[in-house]
């Protein structure tokens, strides 16, 4: 038998009083609990081998105050494995095996921290604690807030947090039109990609007539670099399962898919306990709350293409055919999930949904800009110093973004061009550094919010090369379907490649550009309707390299190994002869104790000379 | 229900039209030409390449026409800057990743992205890249697939999948190697192609094309030792005028007579003949089956692309068929043995060409069991297309050509021979000989309304004798299926059924002329060439098989009577499982 709302509330309670030291500094209590990442990037680093010999140590060590608790992500990726000791908020970075028995003996036995675990600023500071972390300092977090302080295999945690407690207000007390326009004034956008009014598209559901309706979670994420939804899906997969009930419950559905990519192994095993727990305390299943409603989901895994993050072609892979966009309209709000009315949203616009219905609208509409409300997850990756997740409001700049969040840009190089919205977005250049981060304002300077990628190059990176490497990854997932994505998108990298190969002419840069437009607005879908962005916002921001690259066969990066002319340099070069002996091609003259040169024309870009030349004169 | 209409303004004129109609079909209500690639009407309606966007106003993004629905108040741009701007960047796209061998091509002057590349006036190709070099799959004796040629619009796709619902090529690949393919790329030979050549008669271009045998009928020809000898399937001269530009349904068959003789071969016979030997033997097995209580109900068995069918679909179920070969085997086994003998000509100089509107027909003259005394029934198989193409070789001017007759006495048929070639046609030509037979004698009757027309399914109960036969006619595979399954688990009381693969029948074979997408959405193709041959029934001095007197004399001189032991040495045919895959 389910649980009774009373039952859950009681579960609630005694729970909440249990794991107050997670969220409070100042809890009166002699425990404590080591929260060790399970996130894919910390267990990639062996997080779930350091739990299991903390809880060893425990054991052997017969200390009673300790737990050990394996949460979701934390954030900080790039310094994983890591480690927080509650309630006293010690942050461990980068922890091996090895640290384990110090931190046993010293931290939790003697009250000592290990200080060489703990992180530093910028300015080189040994910080403590987690708050204090510059990292952390800006954000908000709305969609991740649970993620790092529960057990996401333990519903009880989850429950402890106000869990279930939106889904009891939505079932008992609000009408179905009264939670969408709660969602609706709220302003929540989809955090997929495109933007489009959560509120409204759940109204179209609702009003779409039907005898049988869908809610389907795209947790589809296919972004290269880009792991926001996996973080909340293996860090709090009941507030997902939770929101998807309220808006099966909002729209008139009965049941639900989450779609999520294979690759998410960690992410897929916690939905799946998530869901059996659900079910076991009635939270799934018939007549949940004793209330009428009823509703179970199930989850549908993807082979892993990219396409299938597209809506219609994520429809069409849950049916077990080709995943392969469908024409709109008609719109899945009244043609969806087996024909019938389906509502889809992603992963991290079912994350705000508890929050804005405990929370309200006001509250969630008070945070953000004028046009997007609340907060966005960003991938936060490339040439920074502090890779990992983070939750900013809307209207957060990107200078505050990659500087202050990220802890700027590493080896001392100048800041680029930020990516954002994967393959689909822009490259943005310094001058809109501090751009307020909007839906508006980034589609505003050519590209987009995306799924909330967030690449930062610096001034090694060729831009031709990146818009390459971009048309690269669309063209190998293009599904084939539409003949300006099957060909166009091929057709832009063949000129892409030329281009980087040294052999581009001036008119291929209009080629390009044709191309690249005429592909945007004749492309079936998403997908290569937007292909063709980090052509045209390169082109916009960085038209000189282009031209660079046609007219005088020169990148400047010097990524473009086909053009890239290696020099002696005559400052330096102390005529040591050892490059003109490693040459395999017999490139380089000069005399022993002159100044050596390379002659371009047989020069094969071998770069041996460069590694031997003691004095690094060669580059 | 009353129809609501729609109104809606393209390129400035006002279009009123029912809902539910397309913004391009809006458009040709208008004379509005906006090109199409993929389209093909009821077929293939996925709106994948893209040539014919169209502006709507307010709306983001170019609109497909050929599915996005006309809404009331539209406000529609077929043609501006751009659109043939975008238009010509797609053909340009598609163009760039297509073989051009447009001289050596079979569709050069019937192809519809040529057609495309004339109306664009492309001079030059911008975006040229690479294309990928596929091998061409002709190990099939009926199909060549040569995705070297194949422009993805998935016609082909639809007429398979969807029309027949066989399936046996889908896409395969992603992206850039996106290709039209069987299931693990295997052989069309060797998967569950029916060989009945939709896709063929699908295909824009050349990719999907019939196995060409002309160049080996014209070493015959011109090869004194050997005796040619032709014959014609019904629905050909129902259809071959239109390859010389003459009207849909042209009936020409004293100009084609003419053009085989002058084309050289030794006699021109009409497979007519062959076919009211079929109704003889078929009729005789139907009486058999009813009197002795033989395994109900009996299918027909004229066609080459359903036997594979059932053979790779309903293996348990072939008992069902009726063991008569079809009519152009029945044919040329006639002329191997009693024809050659009587007119002293020795039968393993016989050469026997059979002109089909059929591909499958290619595969069924090479099926090893089509074969009596160590000759072959028939020696080759060319299509109505190889034909037209035949007689432009020979520097026929084929609209200007003088009717002939068929060679006696092998042309002498009935009007129930004719209409063989349509859906129904074989159903009514046999309930005439039946009925006859079970009456014992001349009931008059001839015309059976019931099973003519469009329908792809068409249920009928012919009284006959006293007793009501049931009798159910389907063409196209998807309702041969149907059929099937209904048999199969026993929900079925039909006596006789007819199946024809190809939808309409014989006149819509995968052997005739191929008509552009634009002409099929405009033109009922199958309807003009049915009625060339009910016309010929209804002028046919003998409408009844068994009436036929060439028929008579050779059962009287030689096969004795329908079923007896020479006529089913010569006339008939066995079937077995066939392994839907060989991998």
């Amino acid at each position: 038998m389910g649980k009774t709302i009373t039952e859950i509330e009681e579960i609630r309670k005694y729970k909440r009083a249990e794991l107050d030291l997670r969220v409070n500094t100042a809890a009166n209590t002699r425990e404590k609990h080591i929260l060790v990442c399970q996130g894919t990037g910390c267990t990639s680093s062996k997080s779930p081998k350091i739990a299991e010999k903390l809880e060893k140590m425990i054991r052997e060590k017969n200390i009673d105050n300790v737990r050990i608790v394996k949460t979701g992500c934390f954030g900080l990726c790039s310094k994983g494995p890591i480690i927080i000791i509650r309630p006293e908020d010690t942050f461990y970075s980068l922890v091996t095996l090895d640290d384990v028995e110090e931190i046993i003996e010293s931290h939790i036995i003697n009250g000592k921290v290990v200080e060489r675990l703990l992180c530093k600023d910028i300015s080189g500071t040994v910080v403590n604690k987690l708050d204090e972390l510059p990292f952390y300092k800006k954000q908000m977090r709305i969609a991740l807030k649970n993620c790092g302080v529960i057990n996401p295999e333990d519903i009880d945690e989850y429950i402890a947090f106000d869990g279930f407690k939106a889904l009891e207000n939505v079932l008992t007390s609000m009408s179905q039109d009264e939670v969408i326009d709660e969602i609706s004034k709220s302003g929540l956008r989809g955090r997929g990609g495109a933007g489009f009014p959560t509120g409204k598209k759940w109204a179209f559901v609702k009003m779409a007539q039907g005898d049988q309706k869908y809610v389907v979670c795209n947790a589809d994420e296919g972004d290269p670099g880009a792991f926001m939804d996996r973080s909340i899906l293996e860090g709090d997969p009941h507030s997902l399962l939770e929101a998807m009930a309220i808006a099966a419950y909002s729209v008139g559905a009965n049941k639900g898919y989450i779609y999520v990519r294979a690759e998410y192994p960690i992410a897929v095993q916690r939905l799946k306990i998530a869901i059996e727990q659900e079910r076991e305390y009635g939270i799934l299943g018939e007549n949940i709350f004793g209330t009428n409603f009823s509703f179970d989901i199930e989850i549908r895994l993807g082979a892993g293409a990219f396409v299938c993050g597209e809506e219609t072609a994520l429809l069409e892979s849950v049916e077990g055919k080709r995943g392969q966009p469908r024409t709109k309209p008609p719109f899945p709000a009244n043609v969806g999930l087996f024909q019938k009315p389906t509502l889809i949203n992603n992963v991290e616009t079912y994350a705000n949904i508890t929050r804005i219905i405990l929370n309200g609208a006001d509250w969630y509409s008070s945070i953000g800009t004028e046009t997007s409300k609340g907060t966005k997850v960003f991938a936060l990756g490339g040439n920074v110093n502090n890779v990992g997740l983070v939750e900013v409001p809307m209207g957060t700049t990107l200078r505050e973004i990659i500087y202050d969040i990220g802890g700027g840009i590493p080896n001392k190089r100048e800041f680029k061009a930020a990516q954002t919205g994967g393959p689909s977005g822009g490259c943005i250049p310094k001058e809109h550094l501090d751009t307020k981060i909007d839906y508006e304002s980034l589609a505003q300077i050519g590209s987009m919010m995306g799924s909330g990628g967030l690449i930062v190059m610096d001034d090694t990176k060729c831009m031709v090369n990146i818009a390459r490497f971009y048309l690269d990854f669309t063209v190998s997932e293009s599904c084939g379907k539409c003949t300006p994505c099957r060909i166009g998108t091929k057709r832009l990298l063949e000129i892409l490649q030329k281009i980087c190969d040294g052999k581009g002419v001036p008119e291929d840069l209009e080629k390009l550009e044709k191309l690249a437009n005429d592909v945007k607005k004749s492309a079936v879908c998403g997908l290569g309707q937007t292909a063709p962005n980090p052509v045209l916002s390169t082109m916009k921001y960085f038209r000189d390299e282009y031209k660079a690259h046609v007219v005088e066969h020169n990148c400047e990066a010097k990524e473009c190994k086909a053009m890239a002319k290696i020099m002696i340099d005559p400052e330096k070069c102390k005529g040591c002869d050892l490059c003109k002996k490693v040459c395999p091609v017999n490139a380089i003259s000069g005399e022993i104790k002159e100044i050596h040169t390379i002659d371009q024309n047989k020069c094969i870009k071998c770069r041996s000379c460069m590694a031997k030349c003691p004095f690094k004169a060669i580059g | 229900m009353i129809e609501k209409s729609i109104n809606l303004i393209i390129d400035n004129i006002n279009v009123c039209v029912p809902e539910g109609t397309t913004i391009l079909e809006a458009a040709r209500k208008a004379n509005i030409d906006i090109p199409t690639l993929c389209f093909l009407k009821e077929i293939n309606e996925i709106g994948d390449c893209r040539m014919c966007i169209v502006e709507v106003e307010g709306r983001r993004g170019f609109a497909t026409s050929c599915i996005t629905k006309a809404e009331e108040g539209m406000v529609v741009h077929t043609n501006s800057s751009a659109i043939i701007q975008a238009r010509r960047t797609i053909l340009d796209l598609i163009i760039s990743n297509h073989h051009m061998e447009c001289l050596t091509c079979v569709r050069d002057g019937n192809c519809e992205l040529q057609d495309l590349a004339k109306k664009f006036n492309m001079k030059e190709i911008m975006f040229d890249g690479e294309k990928i070099d596929y091998e061409i799959d002709d190990k099939s004796p009926s199909i060549v697939k040569d995705l070297n040629k194949c422009v993805l619009c998935r016609r082909c796709v639809g007429a398979c999948k969807k029309v027949q619902e066989i399936g046996a090529i889908d896409s395969m690949n992603r992206g850039f190697e996106s290709c039209v393919s069987t299931a693990n790329g295997l052989s069309l030979n060797d998967v569950d192609c029916t060989f009945c050549g939709q896709c063929i008669e699908a295909c824009p271009v050349g990719a999907l094309r019939e196995k060409d045998n002309t160049e080996e009928v014209w070493a015959k020809i011109r090869d004194d030792e050997v005796y040619t000898v032709v014959q014609t399937a019904p629905a050909v001269r129902a259809a071959l005028g239109e390859e010389f530009g003459m009207p849909i349904g042209t009936d020409v068959e004293g100009k084609m007579v003419s053009a085989l003789r002058a084309i050289g071969f030794n006699k021109v016979f009409d497979t007519n003949t062959g076919a009211d030997f079929t109704i003889m033997e078929e009729a005789n097995e139907f009486i058999e089956r009813i009197q002795n209580g033989g395994v109900m109900p009996m299918m027909t068995s004229c066609c080459p692309a359903w036997i594979r069918f059932a053979e790779k679909n309903f293996p348990d179920q072939l008992d069902h068929l009726s063991s008569c070969k079809s009519p152009h085997e029945m044919f040329g086994a006639v002329i191997k043995s009693y024809y050659a003998q009587k007119f002293n000509i020795p039968a393993e100089k016989v050469f026997v060409v059979s002109v089909m509107p059929c591909v499958a027909k290619k595969y069924e003259a090479v099926r090893p069991e089509m074969e009596n005394d160590g000759l072959r029934n028939v020696d080759a198989v060319i299509t109505t297309r190889e034909l037209a193409r035949m007689i432009k070789q020979a520097n026929i001017d084929f609209v200007e050509i003088e009717d002939s007759k068929f060679d006696d006495p092998m042309g002498e048929a009935t009007g129930a021979a004719a209409i063989f070639g349509t859906t129904g046609g074989v159903m009514e030509a046999a309930l005439r000989t039946a009925a006859d037979a079970l009456e014992g004698r001349d009931i008059g009757e001839v015309n059976y309304e019931a099973v003519r027309g469009e329908a792809g399914i068409k249920r009928a109960t012919v009284n006959i004798a006293g007793r009501a036969i049931r009798v159910v006619v389907a063409s196209g595979l998807k309702n041969a299926r149907k059929i099937m399954n209904e048999i199969k688990d026993g929900k079925a009381d039909y006596d006789f059924v007819e199946i024809m693969a190809c939808p309409g029948g014989c006149v819509m074979g995968g052997g005739q002329p191929i008509k552009s997408s634009k002409i099929r959405s405009k033109v009922d193709v199958r309807k003009q060439r049915a009625n060339s041959l009910y016309s010929i029934d209804a002028k046919s001095a003998i409408r009844k098989s068994h009436k036929n007197p060439v028929v008579q004399e050779i059962y009287n001189e030689f096969f004795e009577k329908p079923g007896a032991e020479k006529a089913h040495k010569y006339l008939h045919t066995e079937y077995s499982k066939q392994n839907k895959y060989f991998m």
